[in-house]
């Protein structure tokens, strides 16, 4: 989910609106398993998930920015074909498994008393988005790029007329955030649960792009609230399996991460004044350079 | 010799119905492509999809069967869509309409009241109203985006359901499948046709989408919501209530999702499963763009969307295709139709690559 | 004595020529076989009302936007700028009228992102300091830039040119911005770069400006060249007509009336932005009477629009007092019930604001005049709305295809007649303009102008914010001024001049803080 918010939050920086991520990931995820499958390697399959994330928001790209489609209802459209083309093209794979991909410990660093094996005990992937986490944060900040970038997002009229490719940036960002977004559907078909299962996504494309106004399109807080999601899910599975202990029905339970997203949602957007000063300006807004 | 997008001077009207029918023909297309993909015959699989379904009367009533909660669900969202409110948790919406119609049909299990099915589509809409009201508030009181909590909603509403069915609401006497009991004859919809399933329930939809083509199109609250969609700034220049035109068209997608609801429970199935929803809410969002957010379009374009539910059942059951075939085939079809709406506003122009 | 900088250079060639430069957009000719030549250090003026096509002839110079047909030959060499960072490359530099800045970046970030090569912010300020104290154009380079004033930014995009040395300094609209005081500082700058050679493009429709400024200018109307001339050897009066074709309009006015009744009172009124990058309004006292134009000039960006918001009812303040309207307390009112009391207003925006750029001019009527019979039981009269529309393009001569057409198929000026005539015909007790005239061309400046001075001499109260002070001078009875946020004591147009205001403009008037407020209570 980090990938995948991460993917989501450079893209908005450019000002590009991907409502997509729910069918990029789903994509990401049949590819990843489909790949990882035949071939037996999780590498691959997470590879193939990048790739299959890669090519939906090259769809999108098409529509959102070289045509100027309205950009809420293309990313609408990617998520119901990317839902419904991941369970069509992975009904084959419906009750087959892959074998569980190992962790990759650390060494030295997992002898660490109770942090190093929570840290550092960890499959590849993890340690991945940490990477790239660190990478959006040095490119958005540091970086000539991330600087346009960021610009393109405030004003595309302006970075257009001082003579930046607007739309070849929005492009590269876009295609940025789907190769996270498959990468993030890979990892949940391959590495988290080794199996396939329509609808398997379940929504988390979605809260995805709530972590990213939660927030507020700055990548350290986006770790910070994909910790504090997962850590719900697992805590709510964890009350599901304990037992009998506690009488509340697992589908109630399985809502929570849901609510949480809502209450999340409703406490960052009260505050009109981070929203306007963090987000991009020109968020969701197509851009055409006259001719 | 380079094709090259330049803008129209006015947009083209012509475009604008035509590119409906374009997208449908490009999605045929790619529908031929798929099947020749998959190894099957294209011809065969087009007359599968999309010839047998219709070959009699039982197909037709069949068609307008399906179509009927897409008619109603994109009707209720075309009113907020054209006012820039994106609900897009029909599908929750939906699914609280069909709980609470359904609560209601349990709740007077045996009654014989003529009151019952009147009574159940005043609780559907109130429900579905209801679900939409959540992120009605949230987005009027807190700035809180509609799409993404409508959408969590949908995930929410169907845990909820899916609870019911197995644990309060189960059938005592259903051999432990998740289902409640068959609702009683009193409060199913009575059927049209002899020997088919089409109700009464496509008649309530008719006369919605004619109420709603005098809201939309003759109304001044209807008038102020089009504005509201083309400009807020201009709303608010004329005095129009943003606040009020959020939950107008919230409400409107939530009762209508509601009232389809219970009609599919009080309806062809007769009782509330876990699957009640069948994608309805994420169809109808299609339904609405394909039939421009216009009653008479989405009459048209409810109908193209109920064929490929139809074709797609169809594909499972001679062609051993998955039933998700159809949303493929959804999907495409808004792919091309936001491809095709470019030439609204845009023609194609031959340049040499030079100039 | 120095020989100005054309008669050094005579003997070279030109840095920039055009040869029959067309530009066409969809159902528009924006420039029509446009010659031009500047010679190194000249600075040439291109004069021409709105929509006369200057702004696109510059963008074609620097790259934004691709000719249709001609030539352009830059240091004896044609080229065809394919982008900005070509013509940049050239040595050509642009400082826009709607600047090109990022509010969310700081100055020293904005100006990295057009100077390329410069990986390491921390010497690049340096370099900004150093040319802001070289020409006087004082900038901190670590701000935001939204916290920075008009005419900051306008200096930090002038900094953000002459840090790549252009040989050709295009200048767009640069005064709009700006009181006139500062003008002359940055006249002295422009002189002092001239002097070094650099040439300039200025463009303006200020004709006194221009005499003061420019060595030559071409003169367009319509997208054609009209003529070329010398400034200095030319009256306003002669270019004007180079400009526009027939002499300057003059307003007929009427018998100002005095002592009418109190139609807007703001009495003490303050107010927070509601956007944080916006201006908040502090302590804003002024009566607007029937039968006179009250105006209010400033420098855009100074409250003018958070004011308008105010009055208009689109944000409402926190308690009702400090506004009436009509006599009633009105700080709480929507503006649904401030037009019925009687409000007309013309926002700045006419596209998206004052009208709905896709519906047609009979439902952009019923926008604002829903409440004279043109809703029975919550439905819609089509005929009424019609008949009003069909009334407001005869009487206002609004040119367009009928009441049919959709509001965006209309010209500015043509649009902002038939905006400005839709809420005169609703015979408002009290009428608030914002630009009346911005970029609409002279005849239709002209009309809205008289129609302005027509409605206060019939008894209505008129508030008009204007950026333009020529044209507050020519309709008003009474100018107040607004700078951060605060609006000074409102002067008789007969007892004050432009000096006055321009003073007034920069944000200092008699009586002001720091013991503003508290004589003010007392």
């Amino acid at each position: 989910m980090i990938l995948a918010a991460l993917g989501e939050l450079v893209v908005e920086r450019s000002g590009v609106l991907n409502l997509g991520v729910e069918g990029i990931m789903s994509i990401g995820a049949v590819a990843g398993f489909a790949a990882a499958h035949h071939s037996g390697s999780a590498t691959l399959g997470a590879l193939a998930g990048l790739a299959g994330g890669a090519a939906m928001a090259l769809v999108f790209g098409f529509l959102a920015l070289t045509l100027a489609a309205n950009q809420v209802a293309s990313g609408l459209a990617l998520s119901i074909f990317g839902v419904g083309l991941s369970g069509f093209l992975g009904k084959p794979y419906e009750s087959v498994a892959l074998a569980p991909v190992p962790t990759l410990p650390v060494p030295f660093l997992t002898d660490i008393p109770i942090l190093g094996p929570a840290l550092f005990n960890q499959q590849g992937l993890v340690y991945l988005s940490w990477a790239s986490l660190a990478g959006v944060v040095w490119f958005l900040y540091r970086s000539r790029a991330g600087l346009a970038l960021r610009a393109v997002g405030e004003s595309p009229a302006s970075a257009h007329a001082i003579g930046y490719p607007v739309i070849r940036i929005r492009y590269l960002a876009t295609l940025f955030g789907g190769a996270m977004g498959g990468l993030a559907g890979a990892f949940i078909s391959v590495f988290y649960t080794p199996v396939w299962a329509e609808g398997m996504v379940a929504g988390r494309g979605w809260i995805a792009l709530a972590l990213v106004v939660f927030a507020t399109w700055r990548p350290l807080r986006v770790l910070a609230g994909a910790y504090l999601f997962g850590g719900m899910m697992i805590a709510q599975l964890f009350v599901q399996g304990s037992g009998a202990q506690v009488e509340i029905p697992s589908q109630l339970l399985s809502s929570l991460p849901y609510w949480a997203t809502i209450v999340v949602l409703v406490a960052i957007s009260r505050d009109l004044n981070t929203i306007r000063l963090n987000s991009p300006a020109a968020l969701g807004q197509p851009y055409r350079p006259d001719n | 010799m380079l094709p090259r997008l330049e803008a129209r001077a006015e947009p083209s009207t012509a475009m604008r119905y035509a590119s409906p029918l374009l997208a449908v023909a490009l999605t045929l297309v790619g529908g031929l492509i798929l099947f020749a993909t998959l190894g099957k015959n294209p011809v065969d699989g087009f007359r599968v999809f999309f010839v047998s379904p219709l070959k009699d009367a039982y197909g037709i009533a069949e068609l307008l069967l399906k179509a009927t909660p897409l008619m109603l669900i994109a009707l209720g969202l075309a009113v907020g869509f054209r006012a820039n409110v994106w609900n897009i948790g029909a599908e929750g919406q939906f699914i609280i309409g069909a709980i609470a119609g359904g609560g209601v049909a349990l709740q007077f299990d045996g009654s014989a009241s003529p009151l019952l099915l009147p009574s159940m589509i005043v609780a559907g809409a109130i429900g579905g109203a209801l679900w939409a009201s959540i992120p009605a508030l949230l987005r009027t009181r807190f700035n809180a985006n509609e799409i993404l909590v409508s959408l969590m909603l949908v995930y929410i509403a169907q845990l909820f359901v899916s609870w019911l069915v197995h644990g309060p609401w189960k059938d005592p006497e259903g051999f432990n499948f998740p289902q409640t009991k068959m609702f009683s004859d009193a409060a199913i919809l009575p059927v049209l046709v002899e020997g088919t399933r089409l109700n009464a329930g496509f008649l309530l939809a008719l006369a919605v989408l004619l109420a709603g083509y005098v809201f939309m199109h003759r109304s001044f609250m209807g008038f102020t919501m089009r504005v509201a969609g083309e400009s807020d700034a201009a709303a608010r220049y004329a005095g129009f209530s943003a606040q009020r035109t959020i939950w107008a068209g919230m409400l409107a997608g939530g009762a209508m999702a509601g009232i389809a609801g219970m009609e599919e429970v009080a309806g062809p199935m007769g009782q509330l499963t876990e699957h009640v929803s069948n994608n309805y809410g994420f169809a109808a969002i299609i339904v609405a763009f394909v039939g421009r957010l216009h009653p008479f379009g989405i009459f048209l374009a409810s109908l193209l969307m109920a064929l490929l539910y139809l074709g797609g059942e169809q594909a499972q059951q001679y062609m051993n295709l998955p039933s998700s075939i159809s949303k493929v085939f959804q999907g495409m079809l808004l792919f091309f139709l936001l491809g095709a709406d470019v030439f609204v506003n845009y023609r194609l122009r031959w340049t040499t690559a030079s100039s | 004595m120095l020989r100005s900088a054309r008669e050094t250079n005579g003997a070279l060639k030109p840095r920039l020529e055009l040869v029959g430069i067309r530009k066409v957009y969809p159902g528009v000719v924006a420039n029509d076989g446009i010659d031009l030549t500047v010679m190194p250090g000249e600075i040439h003026a291109v004069l021409g009302e709105n929509g006369a096509g200057k702004s696109t002839l510059m963008k074609v110079i620097y790259g934004v936007t691709p000719p249709s047909a001609g030539t352009m030959i830059w240091e004896g060499d044609p080229v065809v700028p394919a982008n900005p960072a070509h013509a940049r490359a050239l040595g050509i530099g642009m400082v826009f009228q709607q600047f090109s800045l990022f509010e969310t970046l700081t100055v020293v970030e904005n100006v990295a992102l057009a100077v390329p090569g410069v990986s390491d912010l921390g010497t690049l300020s340096r370099r900004i300091v150093a040319v802001s104290e070289r020409y006087g154009l004082p900038v901190d380079p670590r701000r935001l830039v939204h916290a920075l004033s008009v005419g900051e930014r306008q200096r930090v995009e002038i900094i953000r040119c002459l840090l790549q040395a252009p040989k050709l300094l295009i200048m767009d609209e640069p005064t709009s911005v700006l009181t006139p005081q500062s003008v002359d500082k940055l006249f002295a700058t422009l002189r002092q770069l001239a002097h070094e050679g650099c040439s300039m493009l200025y463009i303006s429709h200020k004709l006194d400006e221009i005499q003061e400024l420019c060595h030559t200018a071409t003169v367009l109307r319509a997208g054609k060249v009209t003529g070329t001339c010398v400034p200095s050897r030319e009256t306003p009066k002669t270019m004007a007509r180079m400009m526009i074709g027939t002499d300057l309009p003059v307003p007929r006015h009427g018998a100002p009336i005095v002592g009418g009744e109190v139609r807007l009172r703001l009495s003490g009124l303050s107010h927070p932005s509601a956007d944080p990058l916006g201006v908040d309004l502090k302590d804003i006292h002024l009566d607007v009477h029937s039968g006179e134009v009250v105006g209010i000039a400033g420098i855009s960006g100074n409250g003018q629009k958070e004011l308008l918001l105010a009055v208009s009812g689109e944000a409402l303040l926190a308690s009702k007092h400090p506004m009436q309207m009509m006599g009633i307390d009105a700080g709480r009112m929507r503006p649904g019930r401030r037009r019925r009391l009687g409000l007309g207003f013309v926002p700045e925006e006419r596209l998206g604001r004052g009208a709905v750029p896709r519906m047609t001019l009979a439902e952009n009527a019923l926008l604002t005049a829903h409440r004279h019979a043109m809703v029975k039981r919550g439905l819609i009269v089509v005929e009424a709305a019609a008949a009003f529309a069909r009334n407001c393009i005869e009487r206002f001569s609004v040119a367009c295809s009928g009441v049919q057409a959709e509001a965006r198929s209309l010209s500015g000026g043509n649009l902002q007649k038939f905006i400005v005539g839709r809420e005169i015909l609703q015979q408002p007790k009290l009428l608030v303009v914002a630009q009346p005239t911005w970029g609409v061309d002279v005849g239709s400046a002209a009309f809205i102008r008289q129609a302005l001075i027509d409605l206060r001499t019939s008894g209505a109260a008129i508030l008009v914010i204007s950026e333009e002070l020529d044209e507050l001078f020519e309709i008003c009875d009474r100018i107040a001024v607004i700078a951060n946020g605060r609006l000074s004591p409102a002067k008789r147009t007969a007892d004050t001049n432009v000096e006055e205001i321009g003073v007034f403009m920069s944000g200092m008037w008699p009586g002001l803080p720091p013991d503003y407020e508290a004589t003010h209570a007392a």
